[in-house]
């Protein structure tokens, strides 16, 4: 089962063993492991099963490791993670959460993460989920972020669905303070019968705040996508919104990108694509040598990479 | 090398049967270059696809050292040692130049060596590497690094369609030094699509396809005065219709 939970580490977070700095394993519902440091501080909630992690102001360079693995089926997991980044601070927070069900019931996990990014911060936050297992179970992955920047600071999201998850809802929304700006690049596949539903809504408060969402997916076989990102411009603000989606088989996609100015200055764009691997970039790789499959396979993992 | 013989290239249109490719033969010959030029619409785009396999004849043979490859799909073909450089290049999103030299080479590059392929197109700066070959290329930036992806690659028989399309005055200078090296000394085979004197300049042999036939074809020196001799009549009559009009 180890070694179960190690691939799990190693797919989600890149972990080949316990992680140098802070960090905090969760497994099956319970801690598996927790450092805090100097710098960064990791505690139990009082009252709700989760974390409070405070980064203090002025850290740079640290990383915090706070993956998730669910081995158990029917275990419904859900932790509240609050993460408070002091002034001035730039760190990297690596999320994300591994499901191996080989039972018949579902495994759950929903994470509610609240991030409260101080004044000229930067974080980089990097969430991977991934599924696996020979269960007939679902794989369910519920996660939503609350983004909280204030004045000048900087924050980069990269969230990611590797594969396996039968069925997630994301919620992800956040309030920008002035000059704070955001980077999300959100990026998914799902295969089979899986649905993925993923609703965004970024609300640009603060003059000269910016946002730039990125969503590329990839649905095979017959699964289902639905994606709405909605930037809300309520000062003087740029967001750029961009959904690109490779359809495969019968997957069914849907992209619903919305745009909200509530401020004369304020300059939101959004582009939203939906299409077959176009046959030029087949050709293109098979005059390399490829086969169609090959071809493919590069196109696709180009796409999410 | 490479033989065609007797290639027909037929399509169907609301007119009728349209033959893009009449019943065209040629030999390429082991390490020589050969510039395919003429008018546009005469098909020479299409036979260059012929040969790749992405389109294919609806009459004659193709054969490549000593095979027929008719059959043969574009991969097998890629395989055996033929490569084609797009007119107009696809674009790819999360593909880096760096991965599509390589994915082209076959094999990991050092940035050196990457550089090289860059260099000889007129893209040297290392910047380039870690750039996605997607819309904020240029055109012409897309171009010359579907060329260098040719010439990294470096099959036995490489074929450039239309290379100096959207390709600004000094880059081109150094792409016609790149190919006047591809010559020098190789045993590998070099088909060109052009219009442009310099590199037709640089060939063995020259075809002029016109109308889906070759007009002429033959060594470089029997047919380039020809070529520059109709080229410029052309032009004078040409200045002779506006200097009426």
């Amino acid at each position: 089962m180890n070694t179960v939970v190690d691939n799990l580490l190693k797919t989600i977070a890149d972990l080949d063993s316990k992680p140098t700095g802070a960090y905090n394993i969760r497994s099956n519902g319970s801690g598996a492991g927790r450092r805090s440091t100097e710098n960064i501080v990791i505690e139990s909630k009082k009252d709700l099963p989760g974390i409070d992690i405070t980064i203090k102001p002025g850290t740079k360079g640290e990383t915090v490791y706070i993956p998730v693995v669910v081995t158990a089926a029917g275990l419904i997991d859900m932790v509240y993670n609050d993460f408070y980044i002091g002034e001035g601070a730039d760190v990297v927070i690596v999320a994300g959460c591994g499901i191996h069900n080989d039972g018949c019931e579902d495994s759950r996990h929903d994470g509610i993460h609240r991030f409260f990014i101080g004044k000229n911060a930067r974080l980089k936050y990097v969430e991977k989920h991934y599924g696996e297992g020979t269960g007939t179970g679902a794989r369910i992955l519920n996660p939503t972020t609350e983004v909280t920047m204030e004045e000048g600071s900087y924050c980069e999201m990269e969230m990611v669905q590797i594969a396996g998850v039968n069925s997630t809802v994301r919620e992800t929304s956040a309030h920008l303070g002035k000059n704070a700006k955001m980077m999300v690049m959100e990026r998914l596949m799902t295969h089979d019968k899986q649905v993925a539903h993923s609703n965004m809504k970024i609300n640009l408060d603060g003059e000269g705040s910016s946002v730039q969402i990125i969503s590329r997916s990839v649905g095979r076989d017959e699964s289902e996508q639905l994606f709405h990102p909605d930037a809300v411009g309520n000062a003087a603000c740029r967001a750029h919104i961009q959904c690109d989606s490779i359809l495969m088989d019968h997957a069914k996609i849907s992209s619903i990108p919305q745009i909200t100015a509530n401020h004369p200055d304020a300059q939101i764009v959004h582009e939203a694509a939906i299409g077959r691997i176009n046959n030029e970039q087949l050709l293109k790789l098979e005059t390399l040598g490829m086969t169609e499959e090959e071809a493919e396979a590069i196109i696709v993992e180009a796409f999410l990479s | 090398m490479l033989t065609l013989q007797n290639i027909s290239f037929q399509v169907d249109s609301p007119d009728g049967t349209v033959g893009i490719v009449r019943d065209l033969s040629l030999t390429v010959e082991a390490g020589k270059l050969l510039v395919i030029t003429g008018p546009n619409g005469g098909g020479k785009s299409t036979l260059a696809k012929l040969i790749m396999g992405i389109e294919k004849p609806t009459g004659g043979k193709i054969i490549y050292e000593g095979r027929d490859i008719t059959g043969l799909s574009i991969t097998e073909r890629a395989r055996i040692g033929i490569g084609y450089a797009f007119q107009q290049p696809p674009r790819f999103k999360g593909v880096t130049v760096r991965k599509l030299l390589e994915l082209s080479r076959g094999e990991e590059m050092s940035d050196d060596a990457l550089c090289k392929y860059l260099s000889g197109v007129g893209l040297c700066s290392r910047e380039y590497l870690g750039r996605e070959v997607d819309g904020s290329l240029s055109g012409g930036e897309l171009k010359r690094i579907e060329i260098a992806s040719l010439m990294a690659r470096a099959p036995k028989l490489s074929i450039y369609d239309e290379p100096e399309a959207g390709i600004d005055l000094w880059s081109f200078a150094m792409l016609v030094d790149s190919f006047s090296a591809l010559r020098t000394g190789s045993d590998k085979s070099v088909v060109i699509i052009s219009h442009q004197e310099r590199i037709i300049r640089l060939a063995d042999e020259i075809a002029i396809i016109a109308d889906g036939r070759i007009q002429k074809m033959g060594p470089r020196d029997e047919i380039l005065p020809d070529l520059l001799g109709e080229v410029s009549d052309v032009c004078c009559m040409e200045k002779k219709e506006a200097a009426r009009v």
